[in-house]
This record gives structure tokens, sequence and C-alpha cells, in this order.
């Protein structure tokens, strides 16, 4: 019995309740919970409306257009009033069921939010995909709900159980089609992602045997407690759980496998999201749980080897989505570099990084899919002419693929400025060459497939039943989509000065864990 | 009891990685259940000795069992339970598509090891 402070029979939680009832925490009771609760009831009501897919479309749209003012209304609190806090249930904390967002997590948010409406409306406009499986939308939503619950949730159980939820809604989106490849890859995706799991639930039992507690904020108080052999072993156990998540060098080998046969919405979503949310956890946890561990040359090793790894992978492939998926893998490595620098400078270049990656990598997704539809493959050597024949996708790759190897003026060179800036204020001038290095490979493989896709004549003879000569049109809305996230990323490169001094106020909340603590256990 | 428990966890998750690395899916799948028993066992022995009913008011004297770590392994229980019937499905998919539940090498996989024998063969 290592839980204190709670006894059964003590009626625990009023004294919450009533002061929850007036003020900016009566509002936070109902904003917090909106971005998770709004898209789970919309799925349940999804799933019954599955004979009638138009209305499905516009619930879904709809809902999501909700969660993305709701987070722009959450964000624009943190910033103004510090850490919002909510005790689901009115139970106080370390017992009851903690909502939290600071800074970093609103932020993230936000991007989630938006990313989820942009790529489903990409999805909607999208001939013949997944989409018009009836169970789609449902899925989709739940897998809404589940990335909100894993940025909001204060405690280390309830991230296990966000992991899952939006974890199952990924193994059902990745295998909807049922087609043989889908299968074979959907095994290798499930089966790392429930061992990773595994992994996950027995950490979790560790922690509480060590500390009695999951509620994360006590945590931060606990584990400093313990021997240090004790703390370090907890510490790496979780790194590698959300190294797996996120694909982390040497876990990564699952990624470019699975994720290219899904259909582009269903991979553009995943590629996002899904291992950034394995970033802010590892963001998360290390900064705020484990904070004087010395895992900063670890993680700044596990970076450096990530980069290099990833953006070789790249170079060898020759099909445009597997190319792209070995680029997740090589970009992580640049968020965990922000985080090994364990400064506040290099925090906020990985906060920036993050979400300038997000919006580019769903981007360029969004685009592998258009030339997908147009050119009947995503095969290079099947490929070509495309810039002739297409001029509006041609730009719209190029911009983000520009933006992802870091040239200036687009949002990848802030980002990698900020980031190379905090590497060298601390001296760590292996890493920053790595990356560097890593940066000008990333340029060489977005002109592979430039050259392949857009430029020159197709090596081999096209299979498929498309024109050979003409424009190519797509549908609106794919475009239009794909525009866009685009015009955001563009937006980012040129609101750049107010962008990152947003990141670095994050980014010291993350590094002051003492804030956090008392917003959720009160002082 | 607390060691036989230990005991049995380890087990457990031995048994559990042993049948995790073959190739067959109906396998892994038995792996996988037997490491997140492990695991909810070890949830259960994570809160420390058993004690009387958590209720209030329920019974008198004497320490009462440590009612969080049973609600995580019951959540647990329901999580795993959804993803096993998935990964049931997936393998009878599997074996409705090739008859066979076999988990393949992946594209690179095999692309390497056509590599190497084209190399071996022409020296």
């Amino acid at each position: 019995m290592s839980r204190t402070g709670v006894s059964p029979d003590s009626p625990i939680g009023v004294r919450k309740t009533r002061e929850g009832l007036t003020g900016p925490a009566a509002a936070m009771r109902i904003l917090l919970p909106l971005p998770i609760i709004l898209p789970l009831v919309a799925a349940g009501i999804s799933m019954c409306l599955f004979r009638r897919p138009a209305l499905q479309r516009v619930l879904g749209a709809a809902v999501m257009v909700a969660v993305v003012v709701a987070s722009i209304v959450l964000l624009l609190q943190v910033d103004t009033h510090g850490v919002a806090v909510t005790q689901v249930g009115g139970w106080p904390a370390p017992t009851g069921i903690t909502l939290v967002a600071d800074l970093f997590s609103a932020i993230m948010l936000v991007v989630g939010a938006v990313m989820v409406l942009v790529v489903l409306l990409y999805a909607i406009g999208q001939p013949g995909t997944s989409e018009t499986s009836p169970w789609f939308h449902p899925i989709y939503l739940v897998l809404a709900a589940g990335v909100a619950i894993c940025f909001l949730t204060g405690d280390l159980f309830n991230l296990f159980v966000a992991f899952e939820v939006m974890l199952s809604a990924s193994f059902v989106l990745i295998t909807l089609g049922g087609t043989k490849d889908q299968v074979r890859t959907g095994m290798t995706y499930v089966v790392i992602s429930i061992v990773a799991s595994t992994f996950f639930l027995t950490a979790i039992g560790l922690v509480y045997a060590a500390t009695g507690t999951v509620n994360m904020a006590d945590l931060a108080g606990r584990l400093a407690d313990l021997p240090d052999s004790v703390r370090s072993a907890l510490g790496l156990l979780l790194l590698v759980v959300f190294g797996v998540k996120d694909a982390i060098f040497p876990l990564f080998f699952w990624l470019p496998d699975s994720y290219p046969t899904a259909p582009s919405p269903v991979t553009a979503i995943f590629a996002g999201l899904l291992t950034k949310v394995g970033v802010y956890a590892i963001i998360r946890t290390q900064t705020l749980l484990f904070p004087d561990d010395g895992n900063g040359t670890l993680l700044l090793v596990l970076a450096g080897a990530t980069m290099v790894v990833g953006v070789l992978g790249a170079i060898a492939q020759d099909d445009i989505k597997r190319i792209l998926s070995f680029h997740i893998v090589s970009q992580i490595g640049y968020m965990i570099m922000g985080l090994g620098l364990f400064t506040v400078a290099g925090l906020a270049g990985a906060i920036l990084y993050t979400v300038h990656h997000i919006v580019v990598k769903t981007s360029l997704f969004l685009v592998g899919g258009l030339v997908e539809h147009l050119g009947g493959t995503g095969l290079l050597r099947r490929l070509g002419g495309m810039a002739r024949r297409a001029p509006l996708v041609g730009a719209l790759f190029l911009l983000p693929a520009l933006s992802l190897a870091g040239l200036p003026p687009f949002s990848g060179f802030v980002a990698k400025l900020a980031l190379i800036q905090a590497g060298m204020a601390v001296d760590a001038w292996l890493i920053v060459g790595v990356s560097l290095v890593v940066s000008a490979l990333t340029l060489f493989s977005m002109t592979k497939i430039w050259g392949g896709v857009f430029w020159g004549a197709p090596e081999e003879p096209v299979l498929t039943a498309q024109p050979s000569e003409g424009r190519l049109r797509a549908p609106s809305l794919m475009v239009g989509a794909t525009v866009t996230l685009v015009a955001i990323s563009l937006g980012i490169a040129l609101a750049a000065g107010p962008a990152y001094d947003l990141s670095r106020r994050a980014a010291g909340d993350l590094m002051a864990p003492a804030v956090y603590v008392e917003a959720v256990l009160g002082s | 009891m607390i060691v036989v428990t230990a005991l049995a966890v380890g087990a457990l998750y031995a048994l559990g990685t042993y049948l995790l690395l073959q190739r067959q899916l109906t396998r892994i799948v038995i792996g996988l259940a037997l490491m997140a028993h492990g695991a909810n066992l070890l949830l259960l022995l994570a809160g420390g000795r058993a004690g009387r009913p958590p209720f209030v008011g329920g019974g008198d004297g004497g320490p009462v069992a440590d009612p969080l770590p049973q609600a995580l392994a019951l959540t647990a229980i329901v999580i795993t339970f959804g993803v096993t019937s998935f990964l049931l499905a997936l393998a009878y998919r599997s074996w409705v598509i090739d008859r066979d539940d076999e988990v393949e090498d992946d594209v690179e996989d095999r692309r390497i090891a056509r590599l190497a024998h084209r190399r071996e063969k022409d020296s």
C-alpha cells in the first residue's frame, strides 16, 4: 500500500468540485475534454450512419472543424493564463483522471487537429479509396480522439490507454483494404505495436511498484527520491517503448515497410501524427520525469544514428511513398537531437521542428497520393514528365520538398536553424555536423523524386491505362487540401519569429517542470 | 506468495518471448497473450500484498488491498482482448488469401536476399 493520502472512507472530490464551479477552472472543465469527447461521440453516431455516407462525411468534417476551434481557443487560453488543468469526475489529483494542457500539448493539439481535418477532406475528395468503406469515418474519428488524449493526459496509464485507442484505430485503417500486401505489412505493424504496448504496461507496473502513483505530476516528485539506478532503468524502459512507437534507431525497421501499403490519406495522417505522438511522449517523460538522468548524450547518439540510417535508406528506394517513409525516420532524429541538447533553445528547436515536420510530411504524402492518382503508380521508374502535364502538382511537391531539406526561406530552414544554433551554443559540433550532412542527403533524395516523377520520360513502359499525352487533372478537393497544407507550411516560415517565440515559451515551461507539477497537484 | 507470483511473471514473459519469435501468426498471437498475462500479473504484484476488499465501510481491521493496480489490470485485459481478436481476424484473413498464416519477410529483406543470391551465382 504505497498510495498515500487517500482512505476509502473519506469524501474526497468535494473540495475540488466546489472550487471548479466558477471562473477559468469551470471553462477548462468544458474546454479540455472537448477535443476528446467530440470525435468519440461523433464516431459512435457515424457508426450508426453506415448506410448514409454523405451524412458521415458532413459529420466528420463538422466535428473536426469544432475540434480545431476548441484547440485554438485552448492554445490561446494556455498562452495567456498558464497551464490548464481539469480533474475529470472531480476527484483531485493524484487520484482522479487528470487532463492537463501546457503550451507544448496545446501546440501539438492544434497542429494535430488541423492535420486530421485537412487529411479528412483529402480522403473525401479522393475517388475509389478506402474512404468509401462505411467504417472509415468512425475509425478515423476514434484515431483523432486517441491522438487528442495522448496530448492532453496527465497520467502515465491514461497515456497507455490513449496509445491503445490510437493504435487500435490505426490497425484497422492500415488493413481496411484487406489486400495481400496490407495483411502482410499489417501483421508486422500490429505485432510490433502490441509488443511495445506490453513493454509500456510492464514499465507502468514497475513505476507503480517503485513509486505508488501513475500521475505524471506526482511521479515527477517521487521518482526524484528513488535510487539513481532504479530511476534510470525505468527511464530507459520508457525510452525503448516510445522509441518503438516513433521509430528511432535501432527500432525503426517496421515503419518504412508498413506505412506505404495503406491508402494515401491514411499514410499521410500516420506519417504526420502517429510517430510524432511518440516524440511528444519522449519529450514529456524525459523532461518531466527524468530531467537529471544524463540521458542527453545517449539521446544525441540515437538522434545522429536515426538521421543517418533513415536518409541512407531513403536514397536506396525507388517508390515515392517508401522514400518519404524513410525520411520520417531520418527527420525524427532532428527532434530527438533538440531534446538531447537539454537546453531551452534545443527544446524550442525540437518543438518548432516537430510542428514544421508534421505539416510538411503530411503534405508530401498527400502529393505522393496525387502522383499515384495521376500516374497510376508510385514507382519512380514508371513515372516521368509530370511537371509539364500537371504543373500544379509539381509546384505542390517542390515547396514542401525544399522545406524538408531545409532550404531557405521555407519552414524547414527556420526549424533547422533553431536546432543548429542551439547545438552550437552548447558546442555539440558532432551532431550539428551530422545534421547538416543529412540535410544535404535529404535534398539529394528529393531531387531523385523530382527527376523521376516530374522530369524526363518513364524508364519502363507504363502499365496502366493512363493517357500518355495532355494535361492530367486531379479532383479539386484533393488538390485543395494539399494546397492548404503547403500554405500552412509557408505560413510557418513567414511567421517564423512569433512561431519561434511560442516554441521557446513552450520549451521554457518544459524545462521548468515545477510549474506543471504545481498546476496539477495544487500548491 | 509474492515470490511465486514473481516467478510466474518471469515464466510468462519467457514463454511469450519464445513464441513471439516463431513465424506462424497463431503462435505469435499466443505469445503476445502470454506476455500480456505476465504484464497484468506484474501490475497486480505492483500493488503489494493482498488485503481486505477496498470498499467503503467494507468490514473492519486489517490492511486494504490496493484497488488501483486491479483497475489498471482490468483495463489492460479488456484492451488485450480487443487487440488479440483483431490479430486473430488478421490471421484468418491471411489464411483466406494464402492458405497460410506465416509472417513473410518484408520487401527490403527479400530484395537483399535476391541480390545476395545473384552475387553468389556470379562469383
